[in-house]
């Protein structure tokens, strides 16, 4: 596949491995806030082969897995609805809410289905005119174009039935919230590649100069990795903290001015809670007011939902890299991906269940 | 430390109803056979837990198996349920090493299926058999109201006679073992996927379904076969992982040494799957005895469902019931048992 | 998050008033809808989430890139002692 195979080439690979053990003199703490890049360095074994000195802490950039436990248990209650086509990406039918996942709601008669396209729900809408198609909008501000456009052209082409149900979460606040922590180690950033796609990486050039740490924003496959990692590592060792991007072929400064557009259009930032971590100010989107009729939050009334947090456990921790999800004694024994305890082990993209599910079981 | 067991959620696993994950071939579906079933029917034969049992009767061995066919869409590029149920029965008394001998059809039919519908698939049930040179012998026909089947199901069995001197059996497989795959992966689920509701794609994607009873029979002629198994639902993976556990041996695979067609790879890129843990239909995984190993991967080549045999990987003695595989850029990572049905994803 | 891969654009249509394409990943294609890219042209690489083009692959800095790192493998001489 082209511009993915030769991310992926051992050679390249090999040659960014030795020069990161040249730049590198002493111990560093580096996070990537994408939980697709986790996946990525999980799956390649890449954390294994670098020096010793790179510890990589695994941030909070799972959308599944911070989706607060409150918004999970009104998506299933109105999954739940017999006049209701639930749609959500394939991510969150295992999302454990109070009682049950979505594909337990599917067994007892709930009308749940995939979708890969947000707009694939507005042709289940026209399709099926007596039922109410809700849609679970979860995301970074990754899938927030894809998401709005859904809800604008529900109402451009006048499909009433359709609505979202609305869990956007931002990246740059909750790097805040990361930096601002007392028990803060994270000493650089690999940024999200995809949503600076979307957002460019102005929002993060005071957050480098305020917080002194180098942000960079780095890309998915195993070289785009090594490429980010090397690039903090020699920011770090030179005592420089700049927003550098490496991941030049995808992410411009400004990103994308029509997405973004669209974006702010469609929703205002608000206030979200994070599983795991709580709530952080202005971390979220929710749909502006003008497009009310869309809104299934506001739409359905679920009555109230009573949602039975799970005792603390330690993937706020984890989230913010502070710990490492081997630190936690539930791990792999009472917290597996069958009977997650918290946040980052419900979703394939958390740091607990990445290691979990790429044999990190092993004292390594 | 902090209490976890205060105010938990609830544990997915104690579940009161089946759910659809049960069927994937992943770990709940081991769940469901180990905690419902084997406890249940408890006898040696099935305790192997092979693909097959295999009886002794009289002088001779006896390879006993059944499968069931519900799969959506009933016609995929490539082939349909009816190929499917024929060959994969047959694959499955392959894999011990038996000559196919006969089937039975058993076909669960919707009130309101279309006659011509099922004709088509009758008649792609009677060239596969008539190809496989296997008799479909007897069957069964029950019809049931609208609603209570999804259009048609198949259940097919077989029987099968296990030559003398052949012990196949993924309980056999051991250290030193080299594990040669007959071909590309995740050709058939991907292509049954290219027409699910919502996902579909278009490119050069077939299933692979074939009857694998032919091959077998010039492996076996060829050198000494330990162990071999279709990986069917659950993948490659998974059946790495459960030859690993019967045998109770380690095994190691390299990524780049298991082949994937392009588009195949494209569409699971897209959909954000692992090939290694999406469906085969007309592949097998052989662990081959270290001095036979070349013959056999050349008597595989030599046949036109191997063409694109590879050796994969090896049995070992460490890390016993562990499956590491190593990733193009030369880490490693441990394969596991997907949890269910893998999912599309966008994150 | 956010799986995006990169696909080349083959066909270029309208379907409800909103820009869509065809868009190739090697051997598969799929629709997407090309809204955010208006600029975006047939023989174009693009980068599609959830079924959306959300930017456009840069091929002259994917080349460079590409070439950058090559020369740093040269220039290092490649070393025996690469991981595994």
């Amino acid at each position: 596949m082209k511009y993915v195979d030769e991310f992926r080439n051992h050679a390249l690979a090999r040659s960014l491995f030795a020069e990161i053990r040249r730049a590198v003199t002493r111990p560093w703490v580096i996070m990537e806030i994408c939980g697709g890049q986790t996946h990525s360095i999980v799956k390649y074994g890449l954390d294994q082969l670098l020096p010793p000195e790179i510890e990589l802490a695994h941030g909070p950039g799972c959308p599944v897995c911070v989706t607060s436990l409150d918004l999970i248990d009104r998506a299933h209650a109105i999954a739940r609805r017999p006049d209701v086509i639930f749609c959500s990406f394939g991510d969150m039918l295992r999302v454990p809410g109070s009682a049950g996942d979505l594909f337990q709601i599917k067994a007892l008669g709930g009308d749940v289905r995939v979708v890969y396209s947000p707009l694939d729900c507005l042709k289940v809408a026209r399709a099926n005119p007596d039922k109410r198609v809700v849609f679970f909008a979860i995301g970074f501000e990754t899938t927030a174009p894809a998401n709005a456009m859904s809800v604008w052209q529900a109402r451009a082409l006048g499909i009433a039935n359709y609505s979202a149900l609305v869990s956007h979460v931002t990246v740059p606040p909750a790097m805040v919230a990361i930096l601002e922590s007392p028990t803060n180690r994270v000493q650089a950033f690999l940024g999200a590649g995809h949503v600076c796609a979307v957002m460019g990486w102005e929002e993060y050039e005071p957050l480098a100069s305020r917080y002194r740490v180098p942000i960079v924003v780095t890309g998915f496959e195993p070289v785009d990795l090594l490429e980010g990692i090397l690039a903090a590592v020699r920011q770090l060792e030179s005592g420089r903290c700049e927003v550098e991007n490496r991941y030049a072929r995808a992410v411009r400064r400004e990103g994308n001015l029509d997405a973004k557009r669209m974006v702010f259009r469609v929703f205002e930032p608000c206030d979200r809670a994070w599983r795991g971590i709580g709530v952080i100010p202005g971390s979220g989107y929710r749909l502006r007011e003008e497009f009310a009729a869309f809104d299934a939050a506001r739409i359905f009334d679920v009555g109230d939902i009573v949602s039975q947090e799970p005792a603390e456990c330690i993937s706020g921790l984890v989230l913010q890299g502070a710990r490492r999800p081997l630190d936690c004694p539930a791990f792999g024994t009472r917290c597996t991906p069958e009977t997650p305890l918290g946040a980052t082990m419900v979703s394939g993209e958390g740091a607990c269940a990445a290691y979990y599910n790429y044999g990190r079981r092993l004292s390594q | 430390m902090n209490d976890f067991t205060l105010s938990c959620p609830l544990p997915i696993t104690n579940r009161k109803t089946i759910v659809l994950g049960h069927g994937s071939g992943g770990k709940l579906s081991a769940q469901l056979i180990r905690q419902m079933f084997l406890p249940a029917f408890d006898n040696p034969l099935l305790n192997r837990l092979d693909d097959q049992a295999v009886l002794a009767v009289g002088g001779a061995r006896i390879a006993f198996t059944t499968d069931s066919y519900v799969v959506t869409p009933l016609f995929f590029p490539g082939g349909d349920i009816g190929r499917l149920a024929v060959h994969g029965t047959i694959n499955d008394l392959a894999m011990s090493g038996a000559q196919p001998l006969a089937l039975s059809a058993a076909f669960i039919l919707e009130e309101g299926f279309e006659m011509e519908d099922l004709r088509r698939v009758v008649d792609s049930m009677a060239e596969a058999a008539r190809a496989a040179g296997v008799p479909i012998a007897t069957g069964d026909t029950k019809v049931v109201p609208r609603g209570a089947a999804d259009r048609m199901f198949i259940t097919t069995s077989g029987v099968g006679l296990v030559p003398e001197g052949v012990n196949i059996s993924a309980a056999n497989a051991r250290p030193g073992d080299q594990i040669l795959l007959s071909g590309s992966i995740a050709d058939h689920g991907m292509a049954v996927m290219s027409k699910r509701e919502n996902m579909e794609f278009e490119g050069a994607l077939e299933s692979d379904t074939a009857a694998l009873h032919r091959l077998v029979a010039d492996m076996i002629a060829a050198g000494e076969i330990h162990a071999l198994r279709d990986p069917t639902r659950g993948g490659l993976g998974a059946t790495l992982v459960e030859i690993a556990a019967s045998a109770r041996i380690g095994v190691e695979a390299e990524s780049a040494a298991i082949p994937v067609h392009e588009p195949v790879r494209a569409a699971c890129e897209l959909l954000g799957l692992d090939p290694l843990f999406v469906a085969n239909e007309g592949k097998l995984v052989a662990f081959v005895a270290p001095e036979s190993a070349a013959r056999v991967l050349a008597a595989m080549r030599a046949n036109p469902l191997g063409r694109e045999a590879a050796r994969i990987g090896q049995a070992v003695e460490a890390h016993a019931g562990l499956v590491l595989l190593k990733t193009e850029i030369g880490g490693s990572r441990v394969l596991d048992l997907p949890f269910g049905e893998q999912l599309p994803r966008i994150c | 998050m956010c799986l995006a891969v990169p696909g080349k654009l083959t066909e270029l249509y309208d379907a409800g008033g909103i820009a869509m394409a065809r868009v190739d990943f090697g051997g598969v294609t799929r629709e997407a809808c090309l809204a955010y890219l208006p600029e975006a042209a047939i023989g174009d690489y693009v980068l599609v989430h959830a079924g959306f083009a959300i930017t456009m692959v840069d091929q002259a800095e994917a080349l460079q890139t590409l070439d950058d790192l090559r020369q740093l493998g040269e220039l290092a001489g490649e070393e025996d002692s690469g991981p595994a």
